[in-house]
């Protein structure tokens, strides 16, 4: 009677209900799995950062709260070692003439390597993807000779410019390479040439406007590099804003305006990230 | 012809083409071609990929150079003159349009660049967009506007600029078939009310057939026909242009007195220097006509319906004749009464028919109308 009782039911009826139930159950499995790993990673990346907040806003006395150290950031002066606020400022210069230096010399070059000289994409590449390879003590024991007869000029930090574009070209080479991938870089510049445009309006006004984005994307790369960069500046004996922070850390163990100084550095990174994005999707709105 | 350019008159100018040669590595994509584009006529290059008609463009274009050959244009030689000082206008196949820029600044960029005042480009870009119908259009992204209207942009671009030469390269074989039609006649349309002169190069011969003035057939590098469509279809010059333009029966038969008799019918050859022999005549669908057969005795022109084609007004009626198929074009109420598996009649009109006993030639390709 219960074989006869399961036959009665239909096999298209039997057959639609359990795909349905098991998509279902599969899928609300996926997104448990998928939440859990996005809080796992997540907590991973935020509970440090939410650390440094809080010792950044950590007062005199155990448990109370305070913004000195954020205060500090402007004023802070260690034993020994410049005012903090000077590193911050050849930091944010560096990273200004390290995005333009990099900018101008790559976005050029790269359109002309796919326009003219195809030829030469692969040894550019390689060229660019090359600081990858090699460790920051190497560049430095390198390029120490150099930078020692800058130092003997007495020339800033800010020359320290030239190995931070060393530095960002494989990370800029690579979003660069992805925004002329997107584009059809040779019907443009034909249409454009056909209308009598020189090879310079060709880079300039038709084919990188339409490389906004990845432009974008090649600038933010940089200057992260660059706020974040400690070794070669270090080894090289100049003060910038990691090195700054470093110092201050050896001198005052403690001090809040190390956390207060790396939370805002991470702070601004990200409100560039910010702006930047939203300007890309502001123009791609546009259009 | 003349178009006119703010009131002052403008001549259309010759394009000649003498011994162009090009040639990548060992393959050879153009061999000593000579061609003449008349003044305001629409000439289209027509042949299968790899037959040399885009780097003619191209080479035109001055967007790659060529080994040997000279390029004159109104008899100024441009052969050597670069790209961007040629004076031409050019769609291409692929959509062209600048994405950062809207419909308005991309047909007023040549405009600008040659320093165009503000007021007198954008006049020019809304007539040229006036022109292919999208003036409405002017303020939108090419992203937001079809594939047809964006080549109507590309062409309003080309032409804003007013080239001494259009140059068309297969503009049309990225859009559907409805589309298609339609826009290959605005820019037939187009071409005859400005009057320039004009290289259209393509790969459907419907394109080719239905707005050029002389079609141009290439094969390997070579022209094989330089005619008017009409003659180019009806009285091909080889046997490549007679099986590559529309379609052809190969049947045997022999030549006698310059006359060549199939199974029976005695045709006129387009060529009569043919010498007496065995030979292949190129008969068209067309030429075929069906009817019932209900004698009993068989005939060298009686066969099988095996397959009717329906092609909306037309119908394509594949006969058997026992050692060898033809195909014949009939009207689909004409067709619809002979299924599949009706004996029947065949009779051939005796329009003269290209002959060929290989795959040689069967005559000189002709260069101007």
């Amino acid at each position: 009677m219960a074989a006869v009782t399961a036959l009665s039911e239909t096999p298209a009826a039997a057959s639609a209900g359990r795909p349905s139930g098991m998509q279902t159950r599969r899928r609300r499995r996926l997104n448990v799995f998928r939440y859990l790993v996005f809080t796992v990673f997540g907590l991973f990346f935020v509970l440090p950062l939410l650390a440094m907040a809080r010792f950044s806003l950590e007062g005199a006395k155990l448990g109370t709260w305070s913004l000195s150290a954020w205060r500090q950031i402007a004023s802070f002066q260690g034993i020994g070692v410049p005012p903090l606020l000077s590193a911050i400022e050849i930091t944010l210069e560096l990273a200004a003439i390290t995005c333009v230096v990099t900018l101008v010399l790559l976005v050029p070059t790269m359109i002309w390597i796919r326009l003219r000289v195809q030829w030469l994409a692969r040894t550019v590449e390689f060229l660019c993807l090359l600081p990858l390879t090699i460790p920051a003590i190497v560049l430095v024991v390198g390029l120490g000779s150099i930078y020692n007869r800058i130092q003997h000029y007495e020339l800033s930090a800010l020359m320290l410019f030239w190995v931070y574009v060393i530095l960002a070209l494989p990370y800029a080479y690579r979003a660069l390479a992805a925004g002329l991938n997107a584009i059809d870089v040779t019907t443009l510049s034909e249409a454009a040439r056909s209308l009598g445009a020189s090879w310079f309006t060709v880079i300039v006004r038709v084919i990188a406007p339409n490389m906004r984005q990845a432009i974008l994307n090649a600038l933010i790369l940089t200057a992260s590099l660059v706020l974040g960069e400690f070794t070669i500046a270090y080894l090289l004996l100049y003060d910038n804003l990691q090195v700054e922070l470093y110092s201050i850390s050896r001198s005052t163990p403690n001090a809040g305006v190390i956390f207060s100084t790396s939370f805002a550095a991470l702070l601004f990174a990200f409100v560039l990230l910010l702006i930047l994005s939203y300007a890309g999707r502001l123009r791609r709105g546009r259009g | 012809m003349t178009r006119t350019q703010d009131g002052v008159a403008r001549t259309a100018v010759e394009v000649r083409m003498e011994g162009l040669s090009r040639h990548y590595g060992p393959v050879v994509a153009l061999d000593r071609l000579d061609l003449t584009l008349q003044p305001g006529e629409l000439v289209a290059l027509l042949g299968p990929s790899g037959c040399g008609k885009t780097t003619t463009l191209r080479l035109v274009a001055g967007l790659e150079d060529a080994d040997t050959g000279h390029i004159t244009v109104g008899g100024k030689d441009i052969t050597r003159v670069s790209a961007a000082k040629r004076d031409m206008g050019m769609v291409f196949q692929a959509y062209s349009l600048f994405p950062h820029m809207t419909v308005r600044q991309n047909v007023a960029f040549g405009l600008r660049l040659r320093k165009v005042s503000g007021a007198q480009r954008d006049k020019r870009a809304i007539e040229m967009l006036d022109l292919v119908g999208l003036a409405t259009q002017a303020d939108r992204y090419p992203h937001q506007i079809s594939g047809g209207q964006q080549q109507r942009v590309a062409l309003a671009r080309a032409l804003a600029i007013e080239p001494q030469v259009l140059l068309l390269d297969e503009p049309l074989s990225a859009l559907d078939a409805k589309v298609r039609a339609q826009l290959r006649d605005q820019i037939r349309r187009i071409q005859l009310e400005v009057g320039i002169t004009t290289l259209f190069v393509t790969h459907d011969q419907e394109e080719a057939l239905a707005i050029a003035d002389r079609v141009g057939v290439m094969r390997e590098g070579r022209l094989d026909q330089l005619a008017p469509p009409t003659e180019v279809y009806s009285r091909p010059a080889t046997s490549f242009v007679a099986e590559f333009v529309g379609l052809s029966n190969r049947l045997t038969g022999e030549v006698r007195g310059g006359e060549v008799t199939v199974r029976g019918c005695t045709l006129p050859l387009v060529e009569r220097d043919v010498p007496d022999g065995q030979v292949v005549a190129l008969v068209r669908p067309e030429a075929v006509t069906l009817a019932s057969h209900t004698a009993p005795e068989p005939g060298p022109l009686v066969g099988t319906v095996i397959a009717v084609t329906f092609l909306g007004a037309t119908s394509r009626v594949t006969v058997d004749l026992g050692d060898t198929t033809v195909l014949a074009q009939l009207s689909t109420s004409d067709a619809s009464a002979l299924p599949a598996g009706s004996r029947v009649t065949l009779t051939i009109r005796p329009d003269p028919v290209l002959v060929s006993a290989s795959s040689e030639p069967a005559a000189a390709a002709d260069e101007e109308a």
